[in-house]
């Protein structure tokens, strides 16, 4: 059968390509450069085969070697502090960072993109988001306990923003809630720039005992190699080069079938059986398949280990026999691991596949050759020096410059433009002010897609939305948990992608220590456009920069992430969009912090201060304005506020904790509120007299470093002398009224809860039903 | 096959005289609750024993939990694979035994236990047709089965609901024996989250053993992990009801 299957191509072996070094080959089509295609021949001493050029041409694609963005990324890696790599056990380069918990306990977490493919076909596109992640956090050792969804779509009335949010939603629910892990969080942004390109993240998050860390590497000869999972099959096929690496252009033929197709249910059965085999320490190296499929697994895995590795091609399980030994290589079907399993062990290996009805095929094994050896009918067709195709991709220094519109975006600013005009001052119009940013799509509720999502499988779920962050048990004896946000602001990005960059990061690091938690480590997905644009090359090297620093100054490291580049249609760009995943940890989870205000009578607190920043926010974008510059980064503050939080916290001192962001304190106020559905009176004259403020950009604004507390009596006096202590701005700007059913603000006209209720419920159903 | 908790040690269960009596939760490729109904029986004070679907002894268990999931990926039909498991029919036989073996069916469990016969009717896809995770209140219309003697008739708790094929459908004759011979165990109330007919969240078999539902009261067990209100802990009962009965007599 296999000769049968040999005899329909003509495979084209490394002796063949030797003895026709002129045989013309489609490197275009699969997305390399001239300069990329010459060095490949230099790297070989002959042009590559067609398996070689498949190999080299997903690898060295944008998604998988980071070739424009590697010069910049170093900087996650040198801005670092011993204080901060104290809890790091496994940094950047692996499938995940891994942080230490205490206790013998370790957690790893990761943010990638799946955008691409969730805009030509949204639920897989979605779904498969998910699937890839989680076999990130599986390969570490770690099982799978959360996920979570940043996502951004075009404007919400845009006819083709209900296919994509019903496709995405319904695929991270389809696939999430089949793989038992509860979604805890997330983001939902529309955005005009977002409509050709949406971006759908998705993040998971994972533990384990220290001494189950894993690692993708082949070392050992003699070690047997083996896929297992599903089959291989003809989805997805250059998938990563391909879709993720070029822009959506209307005159080239459709990619359609590139996008990945998923099953869950042989996920979830492979998280299990992965974590019977790392239980019983069956398996020396493991790696999941993700983009670039087998040619990425081998090469890596021979790559990270000491030697080299010898495969037998045909000894792959298809789904489809017509798949050429180039298209084995490329494809990217999904629910598949590779590993690297010693001889002693083959037959242990075997019985935990047996057991959980899992497919599995030995490939080959491990040599001293320092040679990447793959076969086909015993014929060799891959012939290379591993390190070259998974790591010594081509590294670019793409020209960059600050954009000549940037100076005149940033003199633009909101207060005084033709925007501006008719501000909200009277009780009336404010009232009307606050239920209108309360409904708009950004700040609007958000449970149309949460409730779509499993928030309580694994039973260990302390807190998720609407709360500022998710928060997970991890150990149900001693109640040690971690807390976990996403957050970035691609307005703010866009006027100012350093700071933009470092106000995502604040935004994740405070909403993480709003819920109690001490932030300790950093991931992200960085979503930009072409970098062959020079503007767009800018806003990424900014964006880098500007984030490494502010890891630094907040002490919390990147332990891993992704790049998502040429994110745009045609020309345009999105907003560059810095994904930022904060992970924290709570020593015990019973502590946490929700975001909704409960007792009657409870004092509210306003922490930090307020200054006149309208600039890039959720009321400039109501009213269709973006210009000027986003508000003002204190990191230092970050830090102090976020002491406060997390102390409060741990000594009981506040029953509830909501940071204020997009939309400012009247968006945190009416969300408090409907939280439980409990009122409060607010008076804030003092305030606007201490920050020189009017009522408007007291509510609006979205000065950064602040947050809402809500105080009981017996804890007050404890509560402003912490406060006072460490010389943090704090103000007593309400009580909580559970009366009134209503929020009522001096000089604002009370708005009853109900009334804010359907107005902020109301805005997902009418548009998605 | 042993178990052990997804993440730490069992917490130590808190009445002593019902941790003698061993409840089974079945594994199915799949099952995703199986930790959870586990943690459930636990907590309720009992002791939780894991079984595997290809197992061809029923162990020594004095009841059965069949939790919630995707077993099968609900490939086909939700249930409809795992019908067949080898365990089933030793589930299915036990159940029907004179010693009217125990048996919990909650969510996908519940489905199965349709597929096996052991409870009439069948779930499609609710009527809205998207997955829902909501709290969920229920009505007790029968506290006289095996899961539901610690609930006062006509009590109502709050549970998580999730799922995506939730609607109970049965013939109007089976309906209406169901409700002549007071088998219909829950009742949504309020909200009926997926069309069920007659507003149907769970039923019982004529002897008062097998009980399946949708909602999950293995998520109601343990404050600040399930329902944010009614201290979040309404779902224990079925546990706690199954126990005593087993240990006998009342509390």
């Amino acid at each position: 059968m296999t000769t049968e299957t040999n005899k329909k191509f003509n495979i084209d072996t490394v002796e063949n390509a030797a003895n026709t070094p002129d045989t013309e080959l489609p490197w275009a089509e699969l997305g390399l450069k001239q300069n990329e295609f010459d060095e490949i021949v230099k790297v070989l001493g002959r042009r590559p085969t067609g398996a070689e050029l498949a190999m080299y041409s997903v690898m060295w694609s944008e998604h998988c070697s980071y070739k424009s963005s590697k010069n910049h990324l170093r900087q996650f890696g040198q801005k670092v502090t011993e204080e901060m790599k104290k809890d790091m056990l496994v940094g950047i380069g692996e499938n995940a960072g891994v942080t230490n918990l205490g206790d013998g306990w370790a957690v790893t977490f990761k943010i990638e993109s799946h955008n691409s493919p969730s805009f030509v076909e949204p639920y897989q596109g979605a779904a498969t988001g998910i699937g890839g992640i989680v076999r990130d956090i599986i390969s570490m050792g770690a099982r799978p306990v959360a996920v979570m969804d940043p996502l951004r779509f075009g404007e919400i009335d845009h006819p083709d923003t209900a296919r994509v949010m019903h496709g995405a939603v319904a695929g991270i629910g389809g696939y999430g809630n089949s793989l038992g892990l509860p979604n805890i969080g997330g983001e939902m942004v529309f955005d005009a720039v977002y409509q050709g390109n949406p971006l759908v993240n998705a993040l998971a998050v994972g533990v384990m005992r220290h001494e189950d860390i894993r690692l993708a590497n082949a070392s050992g000869k003699g070690n047997k190699v083996v896929l297992f999972g599903a089959r291989t099959g003809g989805d997805g096929i250059g998938g990563a080069s391909v879709l993720a690496s070029e822009s959506f252009d209307d005159t080239k033929p459709s990619k359609r079938p590139a996008v990945q197709v998923g099953d869950p249910f042989a996920e979830k059965v492979l998280i299990e059986c992965c974590l019977e085999l790392f239980k019983g320490s069956l398996v020396e190296g493991i790696q999941d398949l993700g983009a670039a499929g087998i040619s990425c697994a081998t090469s890596e895995l021979a790559s990270n280990g000491d030697g080299g590795m010898q495969v037998e091609l045909t000894s792959v399980l298809l789904r489809d026999p017509t798949l050429t030994p180039g298209e084995i290589l490329m494809s990217e079907s999904q629910e598949r691991m590779m590993a690297v399993v010693t001889p002693e062990n083959v037959e242990a290996f075997e019985a935990v596949m047996d057991k959980w009805a899992v497919e599995y095929a030995w490939l080959g094994e491990v040599t001293d050759t320092g040679r990447l050896i793959i076969t086909w009918e015993g014929e060799v067709i891959v012939d290379v020096d591993p390190r070259t195709v998974a790591h010594d991709g081509p590294v670019y220094d793409r020209p960059y410059a600050r954009p000549s519109w940037q100076d005149a975006l940033q003199a633009d600013t909101f207060t005084g433009s033709v925007q501006d005009a008719g501000r909200p001052s009277a009780p009336s119009e404010l009232a009307a002010a606050v239920t209108e940013l309360v409904a708009s799509p950004n700040m609007c509720d958000k449970s149309w897609i949460t409730k779509q999502y499993d928030r309580y499988v694994g039973g260990n779920t302390a807190m998720a939305f609407p709360d500022d962050a998710g928060v997970v048990r991890v150990d149900e004896e001693t109640g040690l948990g971690v807390a976990l946000a996403t957050d970035a602001n691609g307005r703010y990005t866009y006027l100012d992608p350093y700071n933009g960059a470092q106000l995502a990061l604040a935004e994740a690091y405070r909403n993480v220590a709003t819920s109690g938690a001490v932030p300790m480590a950093v991931s992200d997905c960085l979503n930009f456009g072409s970098p062959e644009d020079p503007d767009v090359m800018w806003q990424l090297a900014e964006s880098i920069r500007g984030l490494s620093d502010a890891c630094m100054e907040l002490g919390v490291p990147v332990t891993g992430g992704n790049v998502s580049l040429y994110n745009q249609t045609g020309t345009t760009p999105i907003h560059p969009s810095p994904v930022v995943a904060v992970l924290g940890k709570l020593d015990d989870v019973a502590r946490r912090t929700p975001s909704g205000w409960k007792e009657d009578g409870q004092a509210i607190y306003l922490l930090g201060t307020t200054a006149a920043e309208l600039d890039g926010s959720e009321w400039a974008k109501l009213r269709g304005h973006l210009g000027g510059l986003p508000p003002r980064v204190d990191l230092a503050a970050e830090r102090q506020l976020g002491e406060i939080l997390i102390n409060a916290s741990r000594d009981g001192m506040v029953d509830s904790a909501h940071d204020l962001s997009e939309g400012g304190l009247a968006a945190a106020l009416v969300e408090s509120a409907l939280r439980y559905g409990v009122g409060a009176r607010i008076a804030l004259e003092e305030l606007l007299e201490r920050d020189g403020v009017d009522l408007f950009t007291a509510l609006f604004s979205e000065s950064q470093a602040r947050a809402i507390v809500s105080v009981p009596r017996s804890e007050e006096v404890r509560f402003k002398d912490m406060c006072t202590a460490r010389g943090f701005a704090h103000l007593r700007i309400g009580v909580v009224d559970a009366a009134s059913n209503a929020l009522e603000i001096n000089g604002v006209e009370a708005m009853s809860l109900d009334a804010l209720r359907e107005a902020h419920e109301g805005t997902l159903p009418k548009y998605f039903g | 096959m042993t178990e052990l908790p997804l993440i730490g040690d069992a917490p130590v269960a808190a009445e002593s005289r019902l941790n003698g009596a061993k409840i089974g939760v079945v594994t199915f490729p799949g099952t995703l609750d199986d930790r959870d109904a586990a943690r459930a029986v636990r907590l309720a004070g009992g002791t939780a024993v894991a079984l595997w679907h290809a197992d061809t002894e029923l162990a020594d268990v004095d009841a059965v939990v069949i939790p919630g999931g995707f077993s099968y990926g609900d490939y086909l039909r939700a249930g409809a694979i795992s019908r067949f498991a080898p365990l089933m029919s030793k589930i299915i036989d036990a159940a029907n035994s004179d010693a009217k073996l125990p048996v919990l069916g909650i969510c996908n469990g519940f489905q199965i236990l349709t597929e096996s016969h052991l409870l009439p009717g069948s779930m499609i896809k609710n009527d809205h047709l998207k997955f829902l995770c909501r709290d969920q209140v229920l009505r007790v219309e029968n506290n006289t089965t095996a899961w539901t003697t610690d609930y006062e008739a006509g009590q109502e708790i709050l549970v998580p609901l999730k799922n995506q094929d939730g609607q109970y459908i049965a013939d109007e004759k089976t309906l209406d024996a169901l409700e002549a011979e007071g088998r219909v165990a829950f009742r949504y109330v309020g909200f009926n989250p997926n069309g069920s007919r007659r507003d149907i969240a769970g039923i019982t078999n004529a002897a008062g053993n097998v009980v399946g539902l949708m909602p999950h009261p293995e998520h109601a067990v343990e404050p600040g992990f399930g329902p944010e209100s009614n201290a979040g802990t309404d779902g224990l009962g079925f546990f706690t009801s199954v126990l005593n009965k087993i240990v006998g007599g009342a509390k």
